[in-house]
């Protein structure tokens, strides 16, 4: 057989090799974190782990149930910005804008998604949190001392300031993958909508978006999945030293994320830490992928024409 | 006026806002680093490393970060195009189009990518638990490596799927092995995409701090082994910033500003790449 041949079937089969080596990837993360995290489950139920709220390490109390409604909290207020948010600039930028402002457009978002997230942080501890500490809080909880708003964390470091952050981190993704799913609309349903007379907001309500529901579900979920995972700006902004359950947007939080990048020093101190905190991980990698391959799934029958 | 154009004009508003909100936002982010930073910028931090009583406000800068970032990032990034090169020319040149063997790996890039980077740096830390391995630039030059894998792939395989089918048609016809079409014709082709593709996952890569906590941890001293702690300038700023100094804290925010405009040159360094670089791409 000659060189040629022999070095492009060598290369086929390393080629797969490494493809298969992609494919296991998340399954080797999957193993990894569930070998490591064993111990604990083994000790305690999975009911108690992620529904208590008791976070003792030391005397062996595991509870992870503060941390996943600080996780919910955040992200619930950081969706509830960014949806209407980035859902109304893509519409913009697909159906409205000229030519030249989408071409602008795309650099700025490829911008924002490109910031480290440590800068983020940086950003909501010097802008967002004086923000929400000096007028967002005293406007709020003077006007409407009631459930979402009443607190008595006066910092400024609260969810309210994570979600701000972590929604303006998580546009770009929405922003990219709607525009994406606005585009395979075939350009006939907004002329035939057109032509009998409706009105351009009217032709994006009930033909374009119609159409293009689903992906934009899709679009919402891979955000979502992004705001569960963000971890250093939300350290940063979310008064993660106080360990409470929040009951309000202006109480502090402490996702998740936060908690297992926060206890890296101190794990190996104390039994059974490092297999709570590496449970944690687990808990996280199993709802990002979950969130993902939904996403992800919807986007490829979407893209496919099944849907 | 009809119902429907009032509807219409409130929603052109709403919509317009939104987009401007954005760009003010990333304006706002970009003025108030810059703002910040600047006044606490000065060329002695850039050039040494922290001394004795650093955090506390005393002398010393953030060289052992800058120069941590940059080891790591290069490290990295050489690594994961080592690996997504071949790859994406796998998927694009040696699969067919229907391939379901392209499409699952398609699918889990994707999901990989979606994947925060704290569940690779608590993935790279079990790793090193089970090999006997201490946080070092090697552990997060491999795990940051991890990260960016996908990023890369990925801008890489959009890349690729742009060239034209019939390239590859005729170096087929020349007799040109698959191999050869992939690294001859193909690469050369896509060489300026490929070339933005691995700077725009550099940039993610020095940008990021969760996956090199645990992996390559902290140190003052400047990076000097494999095996040795090395430091991050995203957790320079980090641990800046937690101090309750002010003046280290404005250290912080000079930090910031470095990491920031390091960031903005290559992503317009991406954009310049490009659009430059074209001398062999056939059109």
């Amino acid at each position: 057989m000659d060189v040629r041949k022999l070095r492009d079937s060598l290369a086929r089969r390393s080629m797969f090799t490494l493809s298969v080596a992609v494919l296991s990837l998340s399954f080797l993360m999957a193993l990894g974190l569930y070998q490591r995290s064993r111990p604990v489950l083994d000790r305690i139920s999975l009911r108690e782990l992620l529904f208590s709220t008791l976070w003792q390490p030391a005397q062996g109390h595991f509870g992870l149930g503060a941390f996943i409604a600080g996780t919910l909290w955040v992200t619930a207020i950081a969706m509830a910005i960014a949806i209407p948010l980035s859902l109304l600039t893509a519409i913009y930028l697909s159906e409205y804008a000229h030519r030249r402002t989408r071409d602008l457009a795309k650099p700025v978002v490829d911008l924002l998604a490109g910031i480290s997230p440590v800068v983020y942080g940086v950003w909501g501890v010097v802008a967002v949190v004086p923000l929400v500490r000096d007028h967002l809080m005293p406007f709020f909880s003077a006007r409407f001392p009631f459930f979402p708003f009443r607190s008595d964390n006066f910092t400024g470091y609260c969810a309210l300031s994570g979600g701000i952050v972590l929604a303006l981190m998580i546009s770009p993704i929405i922003i990219s993958v709607t525009d994406e799913v606005l585009r395979t609309v075939p350009q006939a349903i907004r002329e035939a909508s057109l032509s009998v007379g409706a009105t351009r907001w009217q032709t994006v309500k009930h033909a374009v978006l119609r159409k293009a529901r689903i992906g934009i579900t899709a679009a919402v979920i891979l955000g979502l999945s992004r705001a569960f995972g963000e971890t250093m700006a939300v350290l940063m902004v979310c008064g993660c030293a106080m360990r409470v359950t929040p009951h309000s947007v202006f109480d502090a939080a402490y996702p998740l994320p936060a908690l297992i990048a926060n206890t890296y020093g101190e794990m190996m101190s104390i039994p059974l830490y490092d297999a709570a905190v590496l449970m944690a991980a687990l808990v996280l990698f199993a709802v990002t992928t979950l969130f993902n391959m939904a996403g992800w799934g919807i986007l490829l029958r979407f893209e496919s024409g099944d849907m | 006026m009809a119902r429907r154009h009032v509807e219409e004009g409130v929603f052109k508003v709403l919509m317009a806002g939104a987009a401007l909100i954005l760009a003010a936002s990333l304006a706002l982010i970009l003025g108030t680093i810059l703002f910040k930073g600047l006044p606490a910028l000065n060329v002695a931090m850039l050039i040494s490393a922290p001394k004795g009583g650093y955090y506390l406000g005393k002398d010393g800068g953030i060289l052992n970060a800058i120069l941590g970032s940059l080891a790591i990032g290069f490290g990295s990034t050489a690594l994961a195009l080592a690996l997504s090169l071949p790859l994406v020319l796998y998927l694009n040149i040696y699969l067919k189009k229907r391939s379901r063997l392209a499409l699952a790996v398609r699918f889990f890039l994707d999901v990989l990518w979606g994947i925060p980077s704290i569940v690779y740096g608590a993935f790279g830390f079990t790793v090193m638990m089970a090999v006997g391995m201490r946080a070092s630039l090697l552990a997060g030059t491999l795990t940051l490596s991890l990260v960016i894998l996908p990023i890369m792939a990925r801008s890489m395989d959009e890349v690729l799927k742009m060239v034209p089918f019939g390239l590859k048609e005729t170096s087929a016809a020349m007799g040109a092995t698959r191999f050869e079409t992939a690294f001859k014709v193909v690469v050369k082709q896509a060489y300026p995409g490929l070339l933005a593709a691995v700077l725009t996952a550099f940039g993610r890569g020095i940008g990021d701090a969760a996956a090199v906590l645990f992996t390559a941890s902290y140190t003052d001293f400047l990076p000097y082994s494999l095996f040795k702690p090395v430091a991050t300038l995203p957790l320079a700023i980090f641990f800046q910033l937690a101090t309750p100094f002010p003046e280290v804290q404005e250290r912080g925010y000079a930090s910031a500003l470095v990491l920031t405009a390091l960031i903005l040159a290559i992503s317009l360094t991406a954009r310049w790449f490009g659009r430059r670089f074209t001398r062999h791409v056939i059109r």
